[in-house]
């Protein structure tokens, strides 16, 4: 681990106008994720700060009929919040498919939606990766590649987002609330915060420099049958193969969101038009220029396969 | 004591307290972490500092340059080494690694320095700055590629004759009226115990102790030896508790070799573990193969021909992964032949896993047995049953000692309802689940060597027994102390045992499910020795002493075990070695395995529903560690069959899945339900204990049973490890 400075802050304009007093720094929140890429030094921050006494760990209504979730409320509180698992269950069902308790109880959810890609190459330093060294090449793509993404990759980087609470937040329209440094506040769809690879893979999403994650923002519900089905090859505490978020309501019509094929949670509303005709008329469209490797073509067939199984299980 | 005809009654017969099942003794020091592991003795060496170990960062090549200025300037560091400031270290006896790099680099993060610092985290940092440049060269890491280079090697001391003819195999297969002949695959495997390789190596003088984790204790001191270049009796390794090791921690490790290195460069206690990405690509691993098997059958199910192949990869000098050793022995068959073959890999060295060779080699030939009954339209328990033999079928001259596999089938198929079994597959559904059932033989070498051991008594009446034995995780402190206990006539609570420090007598340690047989013999020959000792003390006739409840009685006379040890503590020490019965008898373990499966009908995701073991493995010493043998070897099997793979990535030659994030192991999720049934069993050409070891039975056979599930839910057949949904997508017939 480089050796780094710590300073702990307390209010998110603090934190925003700390990180642009001192370059080269990261917030640390649950540290679920970064203490892991420091000690192998993957991330190398110069200087810490830690937000985890900013507040932000409350889950309000909103006016509009919404809900305001805190940046640092936890995964299991999150999973667990009765307004949460009555309204939005995609969301406490696909929180509860990810980890373990342990690390549910420490993951916030704004480090949920920063967190790196799980690809093996972009573990080990000594290995080519664009994403960790931008220029240095994608030693995935004509590696093992089983676990990486089929669509939206480009051929500097294949990774996946791994989070699946991000899926569900996707198919629920969230929206992300910031602060930047300079005090100004905005809040980004969720659809718009996830930027594709292409010869930058290093940069994930559009935030600004030094700009920090408040609150997600849920819509007013939609009310519907909510699933997540994660499908992987040990029955827990591992990343998807593949995940399906689904909203379907009773005329067929619905939301589909897509987890363990992309650099995002992958959705393509207009393709949700075709939910009614059936998965493989639903997938053909979401999946459409999908450039899987050998090794993970398969995850073509068990999306549409998925996506039936659940749009069968919403019908019963 | 020398044992050379089969025992007769003995005190172990009593079974007051062996056989019962008694609880771990150090399971309270391990629920409350109070059980010291390697890493964690913080007071036995003063003020120790830590090494952090760099691995190659290519697969084949040379070592260049290494500029250390960086590093050596970063704070807190006390020494760096590598090979340039101690020269080319041999490789041990055991294992073929060199153990530290330079100037070849043999395999990805083989040891090429090790950065000792006052902290755990600067000498972290500091390694990171170390600047070592290679020159790579093309190494082979494909093991289908490298296939056809592959030689039958020379017999090694483990894993038996490379190649065995019986009869005429080629002529019987090409007649028999009902054949198979398929090829299947199974990958790399890692041990994955908790505890990763950890020393703490402390020099005084030229004498040198480490706190370790290192199965064969022996073993590990001659290696240890070997590679410095100092003699074993030098050498002191303490591995008191062992977080697990399935063949992964044999004897020296890079941690043992690089740890005492490092203290004596640093002249200070040095402590080293290896880092969980580390251990995947620097330690051993179970080596992948690739293997045939021809069956050749008459309609009614007999077998004629049995042939078995298979190929396996390793660093030059390397073992051969022994897939064929379980089909010299299984089943009956007049016509027969196997064959080993090894060809160079440049991976890190394949070597021990848990019932090496046998589990390897039971993946394929059990789903092929299963592929015959099918062709046969025969139960699969019955073409079993059909071709049980009682004799070594290579040396029918050699029975075997004990052998109820046709018994662990029947008993099994009785309890798991196999009788229900839909033999049409894709048959049976429970929801959106195929269901699936399937069954698979199993077999594991009983061997047994020489042990010895240590036993004082003191005037309190308590028995305190030392052996260089290891428990790394398996029970072994409980049956040794089961043993000394039934032998003197106390409880368990009167014994003290005292294991896994070099110093002590020497035990073959723990592996090759020759731990348990062997240990617990030594122990019984130091106890025969102890007790005519305290019959001499207390001026009784040694044939007529008893010893029960705490006393020792001869005639009317009764002293409290103590009294014997009034004046003075008493000690005696064996060693218990072996004839010929081995030679005389097959001494095998047997088993059979059943599992229920579940396929998910859209994803195709696989899940165990429920497993069943039975066993047929000598004296059990204690059913409830013996319990807990099978299950977690049923455990590994899962892992077997649905999930472990090291996969080599066949351009920059390195397992790429190195960590248990990407290399996945069952969670108790994937094991809901388990039952083991022990069948009675005493083999008194064993050892006066009759026993066996059951650790490595409970997996062999296991991935077998889950992939014939597997295609008893689906009616797709996977020959390829570990059976994964991508390999049935688009098969399954879903209508």
């Amino acid at each position: 681990m480089k050796t780094f400075t710590y300073e702990r802050v307390r209010t998110p304009a603090e934190a925003a106008a700390a990180a642009a007093r001192t370059p080269g720094s990261k917030f640390l929140a649950g540290g679920t994720n970064l203490l892991d890429l420091m000690k192998l030094e993957i991330e190398t921050p110069a200087h810490i700060i830690d937000v985890g006494k900013v507040g932000l760990d409350k889950i309000e209504p909103t006016p509009a009929g919404g809900l305001r979730i805190g940046a640092l409320v936890t995964n299991t509180d999150l999973a667990n919040h009765l307004p949460v698992r009555r309204d939005y269950g995609l969301l406490s069902r696909a929180l509860l498919a990810g980890a373990t308790g342990q690390l549910r109880n420490k993951a916030t959810t704004a480090g949920n939606l920063l967190q790196r890609t799980r690809c093996p190459y972009f573990y080990d330093t000594n290995q080519r990766c664009n994403k960790r060294v931008p220029g240095s090449g994608c030693a995935a793509i004509a590696g093992f590649s089983r676990q990486l993404g089929v669509i939206g990759t480009s051929n500097a980087c294949i990774a996946t987002h791994p989070s699946d609470m991000a899926v569900a937040m996707r198919a629920l329209d969230a929206g992300v609330e910031t602060v930047k440094a300079n005090g100004t506040t905005r809040t980004i769809p969720l659809a718009q915060f996830y930027r594709l690879p292409g010869q930058t893979p290093h940069l994930e999403t559009i935030l600004e420099k030094n700009e920090l994650i408040t609150a997600v923002l849920l819509p007013p519900p939609v009310g519907g049958v909510h699933i997540y089905q994660k499908v992987r090859d040990r029955a827990s505490y591992a990343f998807a193969l593949i995940s399906v978020g689904a909203i379907v309501q009773k005329d067929g019509t619905g939301r589909i969101a897509v987890g363990g094929v992309a650099p995002q949670p992958w959705r393509v509303e207009t393709a949700e038009q075709l939910l009614p005709a059936g998965a493989k008329e639903f997938t053909a469209q979401l999946l459409q220029g999908a450039r899987p490797t050998k090794e993970n073509a398969f995850k073509l067939a068990l999306v549409e396969n998925t996506v039936a199984a659940v749009l069968n299980e919403a019908r019963h | 004591m020398k044992f050379e005809t089969p025992a007769g009654i003995n005190p172990i017969d009593q079974q007051k307290v062996i056989g019962q099942p008694a609880s771990r003794l150090e399971g309270p020091l391990k629920t409350t972490g109070t059980a010291p592991y390697a890493y964690e003795y913080h007071q036995a060496a003063p003020n120790p500092a830590y090494g952090y170990v760099v691995g190659a960062a290519i697969a084949k090549g040379q070592i260049r340059r290494i500029d250390r200025r960086k590093a050596q300037a970063a704070p807190g560091v006390l020494a760096i080494v590598t090979a340039a400031d101690v020269g080319q270290l041999p490789p041990g006896k055991f294992y073929a690694d060199r153990l530290l790099a330079g100037p070849a680099v043999d395999h990805y993060h083989q040891a090429v320095a090790v950065v000792v610092a006052e902290t755990f985290e600067q000498a972290r940092a500091a390694a990171a700055l170390l600047k070592v440049t290679y020159t790579q060269t093309k190494g082979a890491f494909d093991l289908t590629a490298a296939k056809d280079t592959a030689i039958v090697p020379k017999q090694g001391e483990f894993g038996g004759a490379p190649q065995t003819k019986v009869g005429d195999f080629e002529g019987a297969f090409a007649a028999a009226p009902v054949q198979l002949d398929a090829t299947y695959t199974t990958p790399d495997q890692t041990h994955a115990m908790m505890e990763p390789h950890a020393t703490m190596a402390h020099w005084q003088g030229d004498k040198l102790t480490c706190w370790c984790s290192v199965q064969q204790l022996n073993w590990g001191a001659r290696d240890l030896g070997t590679i410095l270049g100092i003699p074993q009796e030098n050498i002191r390794l303490i591995s008191a508790y062992i977080g697990g090791g399935f063949g992964g921690k044999g004897t020296a490790l890079s941690d043992l070799v690089m740890a005492s290195l490092a203290a004596r460069a640093a002249g200070r206690p040095v402590k080293v573990a290896l880092t969980r990405p580390q251990i995947f690509n620097n330690t051993t691993h179970r080596p992948a193969t690739i293997q045939r098997i021809r069956l050749g059958a008459t309609p009614d199910g007999i077998l004629t021909a049995i042939g078995h192949e298979s190929w396996s990869g390793n660093l030059p000098g390397g073992r051969t992964e022994a897939a064929t050793a379980s089909t010299k022995l299984l089943y009956a068959g007049a016509n027969r032949f196997t064959e080993l073959r090894l060809a160079v890999l440049n991976l890190a060295e394949g070597n021990a896993m848990r019932a090496p060779g046998e589990a390897t080699g039971m993946m394929a030939l059990e789903i092929a047995m299963d592929e015959l009954a099918e062709k046969l339209h025969m139960d699969p328990i019955a073409l079993r049953i059909k071709n049980d033999t009682q004799v070594d079928p290579e040396k029918p001259e050699r029975p075997f000692s004990t052998r109820k596999l046709v018994e662990c089938l029947q008993t099994g198929a009785d309890r798991f309802g196999w009788s229900k079994r839909v033999a049409t597959p894709g048959s049976v559904r429970d929801g959106q689940w195929l269901i699936g059932v399937g069954v698979a033989a199993a077999i594991r070498g009983a061997p047994i060597t020489t042990s010895a051991a240590r036993v004082r008594l003191n005037r309190d009446g308590i028995v305190t027994v030392e052996t260089d034995m290891t428990d790394i995780g398996t029970g072994s402190y409980t049956i040794i102390g089961q043993t000394a206990a039934e032998m003197l006539g106390v409880g368990l609570d009167r014994v003290v045992v005292k294991l896994g420090d070099s110093a002590f007598p020497q035990s073959p340690g723990s592996g090759g499910q020759w731990g348990a047989a062997s240990s617990t013999s030594g122990v019984y020959a130091a106890c025969l020795k102890l007790r005519e000792a305290v019959a001499k003390a207390l001026g009784l006739n040694p044939a007529e002493t008893q010893f029960a409840n705490g006393q020792v009685l001869a005639g009317k006379r009764s002293y409290a075990l103590g009294d014997a040890a009034k004046a003075a503590e008493l000690v005696a020490e064996d060693t218990m070695t072996y004839g010929t019965l081995a030679k005389q008898y097959a001494q095998d373990t047997f088993g059979a395995h059943f599992v229920e499966v579940g396929v998910h009908r859209y994803t195709h995701e696989i899940r165990v529903r429920r497993m069943l073991a039975v066993c047929h493995a000598g004296r059990i010493l204690n059913p409830k560690t013996a319990r807990s043998q099978v299950i977690g070897a049923m455990t590994m099997g899962v892992g077997a069959a649905l999930l472990e793979e090291l996969v080599v990535d066949k351009q920059v030659g390195f397992f790429v899945n190195h960590d248990l994030a990407g290399y996945e192991v069952p969670v108790h999720a994937d094991i809901p339900h388990q039952e083991v049934i022990l069948l009675e069993d005493l083999d008194p050409t064993m050892s006066p204990m009759k026993a066996k070891g059951i650790g490595e039975l409970g997996l062999v056979g296991v991935a077998a049973a889950v992939a014939n599930a597997v295609y008893n839910a689906t009616g797709v057949r996977v020959r390829h490890y570990p059976i994964t949904l991508d390999k049935l997508l688009g098969k399954v017939n879903l209508t």
